[in-house]
């Protein structure tokens, strides 16, 4: 059987709450059968309310949602089959962990013989089998939140919705159980809409991430691309670090273009610039710059060290170079020694397809 | 833990224990010092005139007190026949004291309670005795009237010898005990108290039961609705509240009587005929309303503090795992509102089953409660005892109504706010 390209699709979706402001604007996304795909993006850029009009808690203002080929529009939440994890996890705090999840099962009128199988198998899944008679009350944090994985997947849905689920652990578990749900995704093949605003996250899970900002998908792609190769200033600025130059198009050719500065000039990857006189954002990851570089390398500049942090594996340099002092550059520890000294006059290489040209700021 | 660790020293060598105790001795003595007035007020209050109710409703001592050697020389009387001589002798004697002082009538109101047709003989006696010559008592007093021929008349006055009783209690029940002494019920036209009680029970019982089926959807409501719309449903809520309860049951009968708004307004409708208005006050349907409309909030607000923690997502969580709305209002809203059902029935219960004005005001007379009966001898026949021995029932009765309620759903279960 061929996976469905497109299993979830919103097409031309809007979405407004008071009938004056969009806060989904003219959505068009297709998530593939099996697929994990987060959105991702700053708090209000509308990640999710797209989940809840997919879980059918809200109904799109204009456009369609499918699933499967079936608009999905007029279904009740109830109907839909659509598991979803919350981000309190919402356990039903009167019934115990198998009553939890025992609970989508009952209501789909399994036998007994049935739900006792199906819960021992996801609350096993989730490593939790002990702990089918306690009280989500006595459970920690992380375990609470695997119970609400289980009891998303155990009546076997073709989408499973999360909405932050890991956002109220601490920073280990977190770390912990981002792997365990990407593995269980991974195992038991079901589609996954993720909510998050915690890039690393995202970057870790998915398949695909839809960058989410002012109710509009920025870019959707696989992570490695969308570090790589942001499309725009804001995914550049939103995912990982970033050093930018403001400036001026001077000159376009060959694929690659002059950048204009205020002070001095910088050769560039023209992304979404198209003509001399364009207003640019130039933006390069931090590790793409070197201190003296061996190789060749079409940028070189002398910046000036003004802050040194260290960081253990590795040493943030703040430099003041083309004006910009905010420009940062990432030294491993392990590394030749470097003359990284505050106040320090240094060289600094890049190539030029580093240096993405996006939209203005 | 190992148990031979023995006792833990602080550095300085004093006993852990010990020194902890110290060390919370200033807090305590604080935390004392600020509940104190709190405590004496509930003492003052509460306790001392619940103790001095029990003591009135039991206390039987006024009878003994007027006829101290009349019932000294009752005690070797057997109760057969007529008493000999020296109790003639005494009780005249008695008698003469009281009639002197003018406290006769109150030892006629009450034997006369004992055995009717007393107040009359006493009073004849009371105007003869003046002439009674020495010696001889008993010829002279059984003269003043056949009665006193009748040995159940000396019965009557021996009963009332002990100091206390329980008769208030029997009577509150429409109980008492007869001239044999057996606990019987009293002739059936005067079966007046249980009438009351159950009336009492009833309708505490329903206007409970209209409180949540009113309050429920109000307290959803104000736990669910955006804060704007919330706050000033929670003013309207509360609006009656700010308002006493005397203008509040005033409006009720303003708005319930034959020619009252309601009326006119099922006339205009066509609902009822302009000559046959149905009664809505004087009667149980007028305590109904005006006892669930002032009782409303006590039921809105502890449901309303249990259901604003209940996360909304809970809903939508039992919804996106496949339950109608209907199955998951009743299987996971609806059990975590149990608390909050628990405290607010409890409260409009106990304070229903205790309330006066409404039903006195509204009730008329089948819709008076036993707090107007209680009332009634408070004010009227100033027969305290018998007020406070219902008083004292009435307080028995929601301690096991509270005690049940305990049992099925547990006190620690009840969310007030």
């Amino acid at each position: 059987m061929s996976k469905k390209e497109d299993f979830v699709k919103f097409d031309k979706v809007d979405k407004s709450y008071d009938g004056k402001v969009l806060v989904v604007k003219d959505l068009n996304l297709d998530i593939e059968e099996g697929e994990f795909v987060t959105m991702l993006g700053p708090s209000g850029s509308g990640k999710t309310t797209c989940l809840m009009m997919l879980a059918g808690f809200e109904t799109p203002t204009n456009g369609e949602i499918y699933l499967d080929n079936n608009p999905i529009s007029n279904i009740p939440p109830h109907k839909r089959g659509i598991g979803m994890v919350f981000q309190n996890y919402a356990l039903f705090p009167h019934m115990t962990v198998f009553e939890n999840l025992a609970f989508p099962l009952k209501v789909r009128k399994m036998s007994q013989v049935e739900i006792e199988k199906k819960v021992d198998k996801a609350l096993s899944m989730v490593s939790l089998g002990g702990f089918a008679n306690r009280m989500p009350g006595q459970l920690s944090g992380g375990q609470q939140q695997r119970v609400a994985v289980a009891r998303a997947l155990v009546f076997d849905p073709s989408v499973v919705l999360m909405d932050e689920p890991l956002g109220a652990l601490d920073k280990n578990l977190r770390e912990s159980m981002q792997y365990e749900i990407k593995h269980i995704h991974e195992s038991i093949g079901v589609t996954v809409v993720y909510v998050t605003h915690d890039q690393g996250e995202a970057l870790t899970m998915s398949n695909r991430i839809a960058v989410f900002n002012d109710g509009k998908v920025q870019q959707l792609s696989s992570p490695d691309k969308l570090y790589e190769e942001p499309v725009n200033s804001f995914v550049a600025e939103f995912i990982g670090e970033n050093n930018t130059f403001g400036g001026e198009v001077s000159e376009i050719s060959n694929g690659t273009c002059r950048v204009k500065l205020e002070k001095g000039e910088i050769i560039a990857n023209p992304i979404s610039v198209k003509s001399v006189g364009e207003k640019t954002t130039v933006s390069i990851r931090p590790e793409r710059a070197l201190i003296n570089p061996k190789d060749k390398m079409d940028n070189n500049q002398k910046g000036k060290i003004e802050e040194i942090i260290y960081h253990g594996d590795h040493t943030r340099v703040r430099l003041n170079l083309l004006g910009n002092s905010e420009f940062i550059l990432k030294v491993p520890n392990s590394s030749q020694n470097l003359d990284i000294k505050l106040g320090n006059e240094i060289n600094i290489g890049w190539n030029s397809h580093d240096a993405r040209a996006l939209d203005p700021k | 833990m190992s148990s031979e660790t023995g006792k833990i020293l602080t550095t300085d060598g004093i006993p852990l224990e010990e020194s902890l105790k110290q060390s919370e001795k200033k807090n305590k003595i604080k935390a004392f010092l600020l509940v104190a007035p709190l405590l004496l007020f509930l003492i003052i209050t509460y306790m001392i005139p619940i103790g001095d109710m029990f003591s009135r409703s039991i206390d039987d001592k006024m009878v003994t007190n007027m006829l101290p050697k009349t019932y000294k020389a009752m005690e070797n009387w057997d109760g057969k026949e007529l008493p000999p001589e020296e109790v003639f002798e005494a009780f005249y004697l008695d008698y003469k004291i009281l009639v002197k002082n003018k406290t006769a009538g109150k030892l006629q109101t009450q034997l006369n309670y004992e055995k009717n047709g007393f107040k009359s003989v006493l009073k004849k006696l009371a105007r003869k005795q003046k002439k009674f010559e020495e010696g001889n008592y008993k010829e002279q007093i059984m003269k003043v009237h056949k009665r006193w021929r009748n040995v159940e008349y000396w019965r009557a006055i021996k009963r009332r010898a002990p100091s206390y009783t329980y008769s208030k209690y029997l009577k509150g029940i429409d109980m008492y005990s007869n001239e044999d002494g057996k606990i019987v019920q009293v002739s059936e036209d005067r079966r007046i108290h249980r009438i009351l009680w159950i009336r009492t029970v009833e309708v505490a019982f329903f206007v409970t039961l209209f409180c949540f089926l009113m309050a429920y959807p109000i307290a959803h409501l104000l736990a669910t609705l955006p804060m704007k719309y919330s706050n000033l449903l929670m003013i309207c809520v509360l609006l009656p509240f700010w308002t006493s309860l005397l203008v509040r049951t005033a409006s009720w009968m303003i708005l319930l009587q034959q020619q009252g708004i309601v009326n006119d307004f099922f006339v205009w409708i066509g609902l009822v005929a302009d000559d046959n208005r149905p009664e809505m006050m004087y009667n149980k349907t007028g305590t109904y309303v005006a006892m669930t409309q002032i009782l409303l909030p006590f039921m809105v607000l502890p449901l309303y503090s249990v259901m604003k923690t209940i996360s909304p997502s809970l809903m939508r969580a039992g919804k996106s795992l496949g339950a109608t709305p209907a199955t998951a209002f009743f299987k996971v809203y609806f059990p975590l509102t149990i608390p909050g059902i628990g405290a607010g029935c409890l409260l409009v219960f106990i304070l229903a089953i205790g309330y006066y004005i409404t039903p006195a005001l509204v009730g008329g007379a089948s819709g008076t409660l036993i707090s107007n009966q209680i009332a009634y001898h408070m004010k009227s026949t100033l027969d305290w005892s018998f007020a406070s021995a219902m008083g004292l029932m009435l307080l028995t009765g929601v301690l096991v109504i509270y005690w049940i309620y305990n049992k099925l759903v547990g006190v620690d279960n009840i969310k007030l706010g």
